[in-house]
């Protein structure tokens, strides 16, 4: 079978799949006891739960060991490179809308080398949902410290200590008007997979920060037990401000929906205008011809 | 220098306005009049304010380089009087703002004074003092004033009372002259007969690069600002929603590129274009598209310097770059066009190689070709043949294996949507269902397999005949070249052999991997290899005596301007004396050498 011009149009039927005939048959390289296979869990229980069809998944990740996962779900997968992972999606969503498009990956290459893509995702308000596996660590180059590390972190490469402050993700992207904002926990796969399903289901741009321990360079299980709390009943997730005062409470790490809001997504945006200024009969012909002297 | 082409140079402050719209203008006024025009300009890199100049050729038949020297120097200011008076040839003509400057009057230039501030003043338009001058021009010139009217109210006519302002100035000059200016110009250009009647098109590189990515199929484009590539991504942004295509300003460079590796694997024909700098910044995902065997293109619109360098200068300098950059081995192929026109073509075949064998292509135009605007014939859309991408066949029964190797290491791709096709484009190395794996065994049959994907695109360097080649055939003397500089060199050589030496010529368009067999016969039996190019250590020069064991005379100039007819004319002939002199010793240089190369000028 060979392409013209454009891929072929699919008519993707809903799948009634369990959440193992989602798995590659490829085994995690991940160290036992991972955060990440958490993460993985959740993912599968939750696309089959919304029933999405292998072959209209698209998961894109970009280098780390969270950035494994697109090869252990049978779907379409891309391993791109270290913090590009956004960009790649958002091109395979633009060019096909059609699809289902999830961006996967751990907290250095979101919030370190792939930082400068998340506020434009943001703004575009691309309809893909990204999880970041976040162990405050940098796990695949065994152990540097990473933007969302605490203060005083002592590592080989800050041996005595480092003296950054962390990153705070969730109120940089309500800061930057994200329409869809949460935090899951790896040891809650219930809740994460419920958040997991809320974020692809989404119209919009959704960021999903998950806390996933990485138990050989940094240990933060029981840290994490002892300060993620679920976020209070009388929160309001859309409410910005209150979202704001939660993401921005670091003593606790609340778990759950922060902000939600319905806003255009590109793909509506870019659609209608195209919508308005195509014309018919118009092609190379034409636009050669205004070059004509 | 003959009579028939006319080589017009116009010079003024870019603050005072339009001395780039009253040479397009113009330029086109001669175009619309059945002649042929070759245009060069420089822009200061401030936005306002800074010296400006537009230089236009017209000939009645096709002209290939900028020209040597000036038959005439229009100039709004004193500035550009001191600046290019000395390039005008004697017996050329200066065009002069009067209320400005007041030149002196040296033997063998005509010169009309054009009183600009009053004439403008006169019609209450201060910002009319080039359509004034063009209106002047066409009245000196003998060029037909509907012609010019017509032009104006193509180019001018967004707004009914600028417009109208526009042709009252049109009017003013051309009027002026006919009044007030007894002698006659010495030029009086003829159309070839019938010339009006043939399909041409005035535009630029850029603009034919545009029309060629969209006719080459492209319905994705990401890009980000840089001069002088900008226009591209301006051109696509109007024209590719309009067929149903999507153009996006990225955030950086690097995210172009993932878009375009994105659509591409969505199963787009994909594109991103930017300059030096920014194909610095890509460098990495074009080594992931190699290893992920994505179809994509990337054009270089080549600017001298880092960052803001010399934004508005021309280079070939990023030949090495586009070449032996990325990492580790990542088979890409790199075409460049030679012309204006040829942008169109090139382009369909950087896309058709990259989706024939999934590669990564780079695309190596300039800054003279960009932005230069040039009538040429009208593109043959019947030459326009689309090389689809080998897709997977759903039905064929086969478990999908996406990295299968096949005879010419082209793998069928499956695109999402198509169910059992699921794959992961994996940027670690892998097997052939794309799952990561370093084994010895899977590395070299892989490695093996991209690279035979690029050795076999070489050999259709034949079929789509990426080369240009003329002179005479059995010259001692040979030039091997890349580029927008084969116009000069294709003047230089026509000089030489008015004077009967004999100059073989050969422009590659593929310029990695090289066509071993066509060059290695080209070369074989010459005495004397020039290679002219406009960086400073000959990047093709040192690439070809690497390859090819030969030693080969570079001529170059990285000064920020094209070669010069006479440059390339003048080593020719140094060659040509040398070759004289020692008969039996061939006369290589090695690329080192300084003389003779027109280094000194270039760095003026
Ligand atoms: C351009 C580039 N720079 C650096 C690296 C090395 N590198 C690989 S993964 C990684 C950090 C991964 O950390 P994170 O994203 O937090 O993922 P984790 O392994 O913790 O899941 C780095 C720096 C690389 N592969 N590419
Ligand atoms: S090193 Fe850490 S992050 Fe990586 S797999 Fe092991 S536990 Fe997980
Ligand atoms: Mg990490």
């Amino acid at each position: 079978m060979v392409m013209t011009l454009e891929p072929p149009k699919f008519k993707f039927e809903p799948a009634t799949l369990a959440p193992n005939e989602y798995k590659s048959g490829l085994p995690p390289v991940w160290c036992p006891g991972c955060g990440d296979y958490g993460v993985l869990a959740s993912f599968l229980r939750a696309i089959s739960e919304l029933r999405i069809p292998r072959e209209q998944l698209a998961i894109v990740s970009g280098i780390g060991c969270s950035s494994r996962f697109p090869a252990f779900v049978e779907a379409y997968g891309f391993h791109g490179t270290h913090g590009r992972a956004l960009p790649i999606a958002a091109g395979i969503k633009m060019a096909r809308p059609d699809l289902v498009v999830v961006t996967v990956g751990g907290d250095g290459d979101a919030f370190s080398i792939g930082m400068g893509h998340i506020p434009h995702a943001i703004r575009r308000n691309m309809d893909i949902a990204y999880i970041v596996m976040d162990n405050e660590i940098y796990g695949l180059t065994k152990g540097q410290p990473s933007p969302t590390s605490p203060v005083g972190i002592e590592k080989k490469a800050s041996p005595y200590g480092t003296v950054e402050r962390p990153i705070n993700p969730l109120q940089l992207a309500i800061s930057c008007g994200a329409t869809w904002v949460a935090r899951g926990f790896s040891s809650k796969p219930k809740e994460l997979g419920e958040l997991i399903k809320a974020a692809i289901q989404h119209k919009g741009f959704s960021l999903l920060q998950v806390l996933s321990p990485c138990v050989t360079f940094y240990d933060t299980y029981d840290h994490f037990k002892s300060i993620a709390k679920p976020l209070p009943a009388e929160h309001n997730p859309h409410d910005r401000l209150s979202a704001l005062k939660y993401a921005m409470e670091e003593e606790t790490q609340y778990l759950g929906l922060f902000y939600q809001e319905e806003s255009a997504t590109f793909d509506d945006g870019y659609a209608a205008m195209r919508a308005r200024v195509t014309k018919p009969d118009y092609g190379v012909r034409e636009i050669m011809e205004k070059y004509m002297r | 220098m003959s009579s028939n082409t006319l080589t017009v140079r116009v010079g003024g402050d870019s603050a005072a306005g339009g001395i780039v719209t009253t040479g397009e203008v113009f330029a086109r006024i001669a175009a619309y009049a059945g002649l042929e025009v070759y245009t060069t300009r420089t822009i200061p890199a401030e936005i306002k304010g800074g010296h400006v100049m537009f230089q236009m050729r017209i000939a009645p038949t096709q002209v290939w380089s900028q020209g040597d020297e000036l038959d005439m120097l229009v100039a709004f200011d004193q500035e550009s009087i001191d600046r290019y008076f000395a390039m005008v040839r004697s017996g050329g003509i200066l065009v002069y703002n009067s209320n400005d400057s007041k030149p002196s009057m040296p033997d063998g230039i005509t010169q009309y004074a054009l009183p600009l501030n009053e004439l403008a003043k006169g019609i209450n338009f201060q910002r009319g003092r080039n359509i004034i001058t063009i209106g002047a021009l066409v009245k000196l010139f003998g060029l037909s004033f509907e012609t010019a009217t017509d032009v104006v109210e193509r180019q001018l006519g967004r707004k009914k009372e600028l417009l109208d302002q526009n042709l009252l100035a049109l009017k003013t000059g051309y009027e002026y002259v006919e009044q007030n200016i007894t002698q006659t110009a010495p030029y009086h250009l003829q159309a070839r007969a019938g010339a009006t009647k043939e399909e041409r098109l005035v535009l630029s590189g850029n603009q034919a690069l545009s029309v060629g990515a969209i006719a080459a199929g492209c319905r994705f484009f990401a890009g980000y600002p840089i001069t002088p590539a900008s226009d591209i991504m301006e051109f696509l942004a109007a024209e590719l929603p309009r067929v149903g295509g999507t153009m996006i300003q990225a955030e950086d460079e690097m995210a172009a590129l993932a878009m375009v590796l994105g659509a591409a694997y969505g199963g787009a024909r994909a594109m991103t274009s930017t300059s030096g700098p920014g194909l610095a910044l890509m460098q990495e995902l074009i080594g992931h598209a190699a290893m992920t065997e994505l179809p994509v293109v990337i054009v270089d619109v080549q600017r001298a310097g880092p960052s803001t360098g010399m934004p508005t200068k021309v280079t070939q300098g990023d030949l090495r770059m586009s070449v032996f950059g990325t990492n580790d081995d990542a088979p890409h192929i790199v075409l460049a066009p030679v012309s204006v026109e040829d942008n169109f073509y090139q382009i369909i075949h950087a896309f058709n190689l990259a989706e024939k064998y999934q590669v990564p292509v780079i695309f190596l135009s300039d800054q003279d070709m960009s932005v230069r605007m040039q009538t040429i014939p009208a593109f043959d859309l019947s030459r326009v043949k689309l090389e689809p991408r080998l897709l997977w066949d759903p039905d064929g029964g086969e478990k999908y294996q996406r990295y299968k190797d096949t005879p010419n290491g082209v793998s069928p791709m499956s695109l999402p949507g198509m169910k059992g096709g699921q794959y992961v484009a994996e940027g670690l190395e892998h097997n052939a269902e794309g799952e990561p794996n370093y084994d010895l065994e899977w590395r070299t049959t892989n490695m093996e397999k991209r690279a035979r994907k690029v050795r076999l695109a070489v050999q259709e360097v034949e079929a789509l005949k990426l080369y240009e080649r003329f002179g005479d055939p059995d010259a001692e003397i040979c030039i091997l070249g890349w580029g927008s500089t084969i116009g000069p060199v294709m003047e230089a050589v026509e000089r030489a052999q008015a004077e009967g030496i004999k100059v073989a010529v050969l422009y590659i368009k593929m310029i990695y991997p090289l066509h071993h067999a066509l060059i290695e016969e080209f070369i074989a039996k010459r005495k004397a290899i020039i290679v002219p190019e406009l960086n400073y250590v000959g990047q093709l020069a040192r690439m070809i005596q690497a390859e090819f064991w030969r030693e080969v005379i570079s001529l170059r100039k990285f000064g920020g301007t094209p070669f010069k007819t006479r440059e390339v004319y003048d080593e020719i002939m140094r060659v040509h004396a040398e070759l004289k002199k020692s008969a039996k010793k061939p006369v290589a240089k090695k690329v080192t050498a300084k003389k003779g190369a027109p280094q000194k000028k270039a760095r003026r």
